[in-house]
């Protein structure tokens, strides 16, 4: 391996690690505020990514449909709900998000001629398709059993996942597909050329970090949310229902994880099922930090990146095994070093 | 306002009242068919032993604990309250625990103390930290320290204020005074009169029984879950059996403390 060849597997491990540090964040933040180990996440960058595509292609992006019914589900349970506790103005506000946002959307993308559409237009509508899911899944699947035990959560996220994975070859078929890049521009620094895409999955990667502590530092929900990951009884006091802190944690998950797929559709191949092997990276990189530090989370993102990158190039049969066992002395490490993530109370 | 309204159950309007509250672990009943009232601009006390069920009937009250019975705040009847509706309504706990957000800073506690406020359109957090902190200037000088770093007394005042921050109709608080310096407690006693004085009601639950009949209007006795007795506060406070049981013998000292 010459010194041009290490700098082009670095570039790779960069990149693919960007959005693992991406993923990871989510995966963290989702297990802080409501103890639940997402395994679906990654089922968001295919589904994020596979929208894009069959909106570009023309087709109405059948996730809506998805969304539609989802959105009726949700609404018939808190119309009932909304009616027994006596707030009938409340209908208007849940029916106008649940159903009517679903429609007017559906409504758009059959008279819109969205194919034709700048790029940036499409990833809109794409993401506008996929992220409520995020929400809607936590107001359906994760609400209801909210209180219980972290072992039941995470065997629900795993039926979830394969729910997902089972509508996404319904959806979109098992054909693979790819995106045009953002841009063709190519960059040369020094003895390497850096294509337009990798620079826009690095730069918006840290944009949305930086984002992302923006919020969590600055804005009273941000500060809501981490005060719900601390003391979930001490802000329940302060009005803060975890209700309320789920869907907005299930929509910040579902926004990283869909344009996670936006951004590394134009460089990989995604089928109906990548998510899934991208998300576990993530889960890799999550697991370093111990599920709850999100700089060691970043910081084993570009790890498990850069070994990806490399393992390929020397071993490319394996690659995803060394990644997979990295998880093995990290867990050692982490189970040898005490503090481990308990079981709440 | 004079001492006929504070010093009688029979006032105008109520903003509180608990209608056969009962709360049981398992089989076990921690609180049994409680009825309490709290009057606008009242401050009432609820004392008793430990485990009498003080701390429950407040969690109950709240919606934090599931309970039967009825809770009626503010004109509005509630079978089984639920927190966060409570603290739309107006309602406030400081609990036992405290149950601050450690790893932040006291500011952002206090900020977060307005969220309900803010939710429901109210952006006025500014002016209500700035009143906070005239109660507390010791929350001031701690402004960007994590909570979890601030000494027992400072987390009082800090829950205390967080709780604040809301501009409750009715505060209830569970041992203000617990585990702090004489001094201290003189000052949290000192507040929450004040708070009275800026028309919040409160439900107040202490051991410091002496303090606290002092400072509040009308009192109740919980023991093991239920009420074993009810009057005004002064009235109470030379009851035999309460001196006999609460107040005991040394009172010179706690008088001292308490004044
Ligand atoms: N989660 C629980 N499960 C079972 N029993 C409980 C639980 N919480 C409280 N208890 C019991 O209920 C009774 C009342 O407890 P509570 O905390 O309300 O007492 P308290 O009056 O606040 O006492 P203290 O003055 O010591 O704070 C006690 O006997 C206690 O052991
Ligand atoms: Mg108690």
């Amino acid at each position: 391996m010459d010194f041009q060849i290490a700098l082009l597997l670095g570039q790779d491990g960069i990149t693919n690690g960007a959005i693992y540090a991406l993923l990871a964040l989510a995966l963290v933040l989702v297990f802080a505020v409501t103890r639940v180990i997402f395994i679906p996440q990654g089922e968001f960058v295919s589904y994020g990514a596979l929208t894009l595509v069959m909106i570009q292609a023309g087709a109405i992006p059948a996730t809506v449909w998805l969304l539609l019914g989802a959105g009726l589900l949700a609404a018939a349970l808190d119309v009932r709900l909304a009616l027994r506790a006596g707030q009938p103005g409340r209908l208007v506000r849940l029916v106008g998000w649940y159903v009517a946002y679903p429609l007017v959307l559906v409504a758009l993308l059959y008279t819109l001629p969205v194919k034709d559409f700048p790029m940036i237009a499409q990833i809109l509508f794409a993401l506008a398709v996929v992220v409520p899911m995020g929400p809607l899944m936590y107001r359906l699947i994760y609400q209801p059993i909210a209180a219980a035990p972290v072992l039941v959560l995470l065997i629900v996220s795993v039926a979830v996942h394969v729910a997902m994975v089972g509508l996404g070859l319904l959806f979109f078929g098992a054909e693979g597909s790819r995106t045009p890049p953002f841009s063709d521009a190519r960059f040369e620094m020094g003895p390497v050329m850096v294509s337009g895409q990798t620079i826009w999955v690095v730069v918006s990667s840290l944009v949305l970090i930086v984002a992302l502590y923006q919020f969590f530092e600055r804005t009273l929900y941000g500060k809501a949310l981490r005060a719900t990951a601390i003391n979930r009884v001490g802000a329940r006091l302060m009005g803060i229902s975890p209700a309320l802190a789920g869907r907005l944690t299930f929509f910040l998950a579902a926004l990283i994880g869909a344009l996670s797929g936006v951004l590394i559709a134009p460089i990989t191949t995604i089928y109906y099922d990548t998510g899934f092997l991208i998300g576990l990276k993530g889960f890799v990189a999550a697991i370093v930090g111990g599920l709850g530090s999100y700089p060691l989370a970043a910081a084993g993102a570009l790890l498990v990146g850069l070994l990806e990158a490399f393992s390929s190039f020397w071993a490319s049969a394996h690659k995803e095994v060394i990644v997979f066992t990295l998880i093995i002395p990290v867990l050692l490490w982490r189970s040898l070093r005490g503090r481990h993530v308990e079981e709440e109370e | 306002m004079n001492a006929n309204i504070h010093g009688s159950n029979l006032i105008l309007k109520t903003v509180l009242e608990v209608r056969d509250l009962t709360v049981s672990y398992g089989k076990v009943e921690a609180l049994s068919n409680a009825n309490i009232k709290v009057g606008e601009g009242q401050i009432v006390t609820v004392i008793g032993p430990n485990g009498a069920g003080k701390t429950t009937m407040l969690s109950a009250i709240m919606g934090l604990l599931e309970s039967r019975g009825k809770v009626d705040f503010d004109g509005t009847i509630e079978g089984v309250p639920v927190v966060e509706r409570m603290v739309a309504r107006g309602m406030n706990l400081v609990p036992e625990k405290r149950e601050l957000f450690g790893e932040m800073t006291v500011e952002d506690n206090l900020v977060l103390g307005a969220f309900q406020r803010h939710r429901s359109g109210h952006r006025d957090h500014a002016q209500t930290m700035e009143e906070v902190y005239q109660l507390f200037p010791r929350l001031r000088e701690r402004r960007s320290q994590l909570a979890g770093t601030l000494s027992g007394g400072e987390r009082q005042m800090l829950a205390v204020g967080r709780a604040l921050m809301a501009k409750p109709k009715l505060l209830m608080l569970d041992e203000p005074s617990l585990g702090l310096a004489p001094l201290i407690v003189r000052e949290i006693f000192r507040i929450i009169g004040e708070l009275r004085r800026r028309g919040v009601s409160i439900l107040l639950v202490e051991q410091n029984a002496r303090a606290a009949l002092q400072v509040a209007d009308y009192a109740y006795v919980l023991e093991t879950g239920e009420i074993a007795m009810e009057g005004p506060a002064r009235q109470l406070a030379d009851d035999p059996r309460v001196i006999e049981a609460y107040l005991g013998l040394g009172g010179k000292h706690q008088e001292m403390l308490s004044t």
